[in-house]
């Protein structure tokens, strides 16, 4: 879908597994799926983080990968595993600064997100950005989301001195501020 | 006496919930056997009533797709509408009558079932009255379902009592407005809410009881406005909030008059607006005087600054709308409630404008078109006063009877369930209800249900309540009958029929009018499809405040909806109310209708002293019939937790995951903690969805609202202490979800 971008914007983001779920129902990975949500520690806070794969620019999964079994298509989908290729080794898995690829443990084989190759390549949205009730994921055209969202898109990250820039976009807050979680910090009390 | 034929356990082997993960057939199946179609309808569960296309195959739906054409919900769907296609193919499926027997449950003929309940219905008639048998309905039934059961109650059985789930859900919003507004529907379209400067939220756990609202608060957001949340919880949208008010609960009221103080105090008020469009503002002026923001922190344990600031931001926008739900109206003051939120918009002139006005968000799928065409004790269709002798003419001339004929108001939900227990009421007929978990204190409705002479039940699994059932008739799912709906935003829906019942199953409608014929009264139920009762039902409301005579199935797919009302075949709709300040009420005139704090019906004290509160959580729907059935759902959140804020959780020695046994003055139960900085210290919160010894309604109390007659769900008093050990279902409990889980702690990793 010419024009249109991949976002996650975690300060939407509900927790209410839609993206999960809905994931799980694609026939390649059929009741697994390929999104991680992060509760991010519930006893302080309700906040939970969508991650689907980021698909980096210069993948490290396909650069530490020995059996060079991870592919990127040429509109910058970096794709599960070749079967045939996939040495199920998990290099991948420890290497990815984002935490993405899985290997699953029936086929053997490492599987993570392809943004719905299947779907988007039929004009579809990636079926998590069409599902979700926040649109925590989004997929949209860039001047779309510039124009209606208050957060601003980044594709760079900053892992130490690894710098990692992605097709997928993080919206992020445009000032920084210090926000308690704590109910009490909002509660009248009377003295005593 | 109706009681249970086996133990729990033997009943749940032969009739779930069983757990389904797949699809029919498997995953593997999936991809070498295409769907033969999609079928574009509505999702089965709550009052968003989302678009969705089912996938069918075989006459078995297989699975979903995204509907992005229509306009409400653009192809979002929170877990429980990508999972409901799970219900179609369950194994727990009734697929044959049920007897009871000493033995067990029995399949049985439809013949014998059909015959033996309208028999033990009209013996019981014969030797009580009329008024000896109930009959129950529910908001999750198409409005065609709704209409017939209503009719069903006053024509084939004659009993003036019948009323539905919805008592326990949209009474206190729908009473609050008839008065204030003359008419129970929320004014305003959800695309006014991004258009709002400020939107007040209260009461309403919006992310996981209404998921795809929260896109709507967000575009507000993202447009520059702001978001106030008033709840004891820190839910989900509080994490957007640009302002956050912790009300303690059951003193809702006093916050909202408290707001209003302020209004008046400062001169935010629209008196313009107050002179032209309102009568009774002197009356509520009066009644909020003495809340100064400072005695309403005392009671409310909202923070002065924090009231003034909100009550200044909702009544300085240009355009402000407030939500709210269950959270206040779940009370024993809940129709007060929703009064002082209406008044709050009445004063400063939010409301009968795009972007402006107080709205419910109504809960069940049908919450809406099911209280508006006769299931409810004190309506007839067209959401008619059944007191009122022109309503009464009316539909008595669309039913071909004598107004008289028609029986006067009866009694509410748990009234009803109160009567079975004082054996007033011997027989009851049910549909779509499941009170057992969903009614509060639920020993004492056990010991209703096990008074009942008669108790038939219809519905397409074997719901906590139906094992109590004499007789169970095997009815039908959402997706195998057409038939309408109206959404929590007013707008009329079309569920199109996607797959036919599996044999043995029947239509909901078909048995009613079955029923009908055996009691004598077939004459009156002549149906051969949903769309008849359709058009009846649009003759039944024509005139009346739900008018849905310009309503037909051909325009509601045309439009993608239709707002009622809807008078005639050229009118549109009307998506938006009260346009130019023009209300319901034969003067056209809004109403103040004065409010008062008054104590919760469960009031905590040195023996109780920790307020309940219950609710939902984003995987489960309502009682759980259907969604304690889907794997995926279940596995979200398994079992219920109680949520303790660490200070109180510290102060009893309780840690995260302990046993903690809840006890109130009805009951006790033993969960485990879930230790969470989102509550309030001096409240806990327990999810409702869950049966038996897991049920927090062991724990609610009966106490209604005066006037609408709903349960106080969320406001009982409690006590907490460590269990001594783990409850007997501790050894079947299920593991921790993911929201129940202490955080994943990622170890340090050395790439090489």
């Amino acid at each position: 879908m010419y024009g249109y971008e991949f976002f996650v914007d975690p300060s939407r983001c509900i927790g209410c597994e839609s993206c999960v779920n809905a994931c799980s129902e694609c026939e390649t990975h059929r009741g697994h799926s390929m999104i991680h949500l992060d509760f991010i520690d519930r006893r302080q806070t309700t906040a939970t983080v969508p991650f689907v794969c980021m698909h980096c620019d210069d993948p490290t999964c396909a650069q530490v990968c020995p059996a060079d079994a991870i592919k990127k298509t040429e509109d910058g989908v970096v794709q599960s595993s070749l079967k045939p290729r996939c040495v199920a080794c998990s290099n991948c898995v420890l290497a990815c600064p984002f935490g993405i690829p899985k290997v699953m443990s029936g086929p053997e084989q490492m599987m993570k997100c392809d943004m719905c190759y299947d779907r988007t390549s039929e004009g579809k949205k990636p079926m998590c950005a069409t599902v979700c009730p926040s649109q925590a994921l989004a997929y949209l055209p860039a001047e779309e989301i510039l124009r209606s969202r208050r957060e601003r898109p980044t594709n760079v990250f900053l892992f130490g001195n690894q710098r990692v820039t992605t097709k997928v976009f993080m919206m992020v807050p445009v000032e920084g501020q210090a926000l308690s979680v704590d109910v009490v910090d909002y509660m009248w009390e009377q003295e005593a | 006496m109706a009681r249970p034929p086996s133990s729990p356990s033997v009943l749940a082997e032969a009739f779930g919930p069983h757990r389904s993960y797949e699809p029919p057939g498997g995953w593997a199946g999936q991809a070498s056997h295409p769907p033969d179609r999609l079928v574009k309808t509505h999702c089965c569960f709550c009052g968003q009533q989302c678009g969705i296309q089912l996938k069918v195959r075989d006459n078995k739906v297989v699975g979903f797709e995204p509907w992005e054409d229509f306009p409400f919900n653009r192809g979002m769907l929170c877990p429980k509408g990508v999972k409901r296609y799970l219900q179609n193919e369950h194994p727990d499926r009734l697929k044959a009558p049920l007897r009871r027997t000493d033995a067990g449950f029995e399949a049985v003929e439809w013949e014998a079932a059909l015959g033996f309940t309208a028999q033990r219905l009209r013996e019981i008639q014969e030797r009580h009255g009329k008024d000896a048998v109930a009959v129950y309905g529910g908001a999750s039934l198409t409005s065609e379902k709704s209409y017939l059961i209503g009719k069903f109650a006053r024509v084939a059985l004659g009993t003036r009592h019948v009323d539905y789930n919805g008592r326990l859900c949209m009474v206190s919003a729908g009473t609050a407005y008839k008065l204030a507004f003359g008419v129970d529907r929320c004014p305003n379209p959800w695309s006014d809410i991004p258009k709002a400067q400020v939107v007040l939220v209260t009461g309403a756990n919006v992310a996981e009881c209404a998921p795809i609202t929260t896109d709507y608060l967000w575009r507000m957001r993202d447009a520059g406005g702001k978001l106030i949340v008033v709840d004891p919880r820190m839910t989900p949208i509080c994490r957007n909030a640009d302002l956050y008010l912790p009300v303690r609960p059951g003193t809702d009221v006093a916050l909202l008059m408290g707001m209003l103080h302020v209004v008046l105090r400062d001169g935010l008020e629209d008196r313009a607006f107050i002179a032209e469009h309102t009568n009774g503002f002197e009356e509520v002026a009066a009644s909020v005087q003495g809340w100064d923001p400072r005695r309403t922190a005392d009671l409310t344990g909202v923070p002065p600054e924090a009231i003034e600031k909100a009550a200044r931001w909702f009544a300085g926008a240009e355009r402000a709308i407030a939500l709210h739900a269950r959270g206040i109206e779940h009370q024993s003051k809940g129709v007060e409630n929703v009064l002082s939120v209406i008044n709050l918009c009445l004063a400063t002139g939010q409301v009968a404008r795009e972007g402006a006005g107080p709205n419910m968000i109504t809960g069940q799928g049908n919450g809406q078109g099911g209280r508006e065409h006769g299931q409810k004790c004190d309506q007839l269709p067209g959401q008619r006063s059944i007191t009122d002798p022109r309503a009464r003419e009316h539909v008595a001339r669309v039913w071909g009877i004598a107004p008289d004929e028609i029986p006067g108001p009866g009694l509410t939900a748990m009234e009803i369930m109160e009567a079975i227990h004082r054996v007033e009421i011997k027989g009851l007929l049910s549909i779509c209800f499941n009170p057992l978990v969903s009614l509060p204190d639920s020993g004492y409705v056990a010991e209703a249900l096990e008074k009942l002479e008669f108790f038939g039940v219809v519905d397409f699994f074997l719901s906590e309540t139906a094992h109590y059932a004499d007789v169970v008739l095997a009815g039908s799912l959402q997706e195998e009958e057409e038939g309408v709906v109206c959404t929590a935003e007013g707008r009329v829906v079309h569920v199109r029929q996607a797959v036919t019942p599996p044999p043995g199953a029947r239509n909901d409608w078909s048995i009613y009018c079955d029923l009908a014929r055996r009691l004598g009264k077939g004459a009156f139920f002549p149906y051969a499809s949903p769309r008849e009762i359709f058009e009846e039902l649009r003759e039944a409301s024509r005139g009346g405040i739900a008018d849905y005579s310009g309503i037909s199935y051909e325009k509601i797919d045309r439009q993608l909806g239709v707002f009622w009302p809807c008078p005639s075949e050229e009118h549109p709709g009307t998506p938006r109310l009260f346009e130019g300040g023009v209300f319901f009420h034969p003067d056209g005139r809004a109403r103040f209708v004065a409010t008062e704090y008054r104590p919760s019906g469960d009031p905590v004290d040195d023996a109780f002293p920790t307020y309940l509160t219950t609710g939902r959580v984003v995987s489960q729907y309502l009682s759980g019939t259907q969604t304690r059935r889907i794997g995926a759902l279940v596995d979200q959140y398994p079992e219920p937790r109680v949520e303790i804020h660490p200070r109180l959780a510290e102060s009893l020695g309780i840690g995260a995951d302990d046993w903690v046994t809840v006890s109130s003055r009805r009951g006790e139960m033993t969960l485990q903690a879930l230790v969470v900085r989102t509550i309030r210290p001096d409240t806990v919160f327990v999810p409702y969805h869950w049966p038996g010894a897991r049920s927090a309604n062991r724990l609610t109390h009966r106490t209604l609202d005066p006037r609408s007659k709903i349960p106080e769900f969320k406001v009982s008093a409690c006590r907490l202490r460590k269990a001594d050990g783990p409850p007997e279902w501790a050894a079947q409990a299920l593991p921790a979800g993911p929201s129940q889980r202490a955080p994943r702690r990622v170890p340090l990793r050395v790439v090489p």
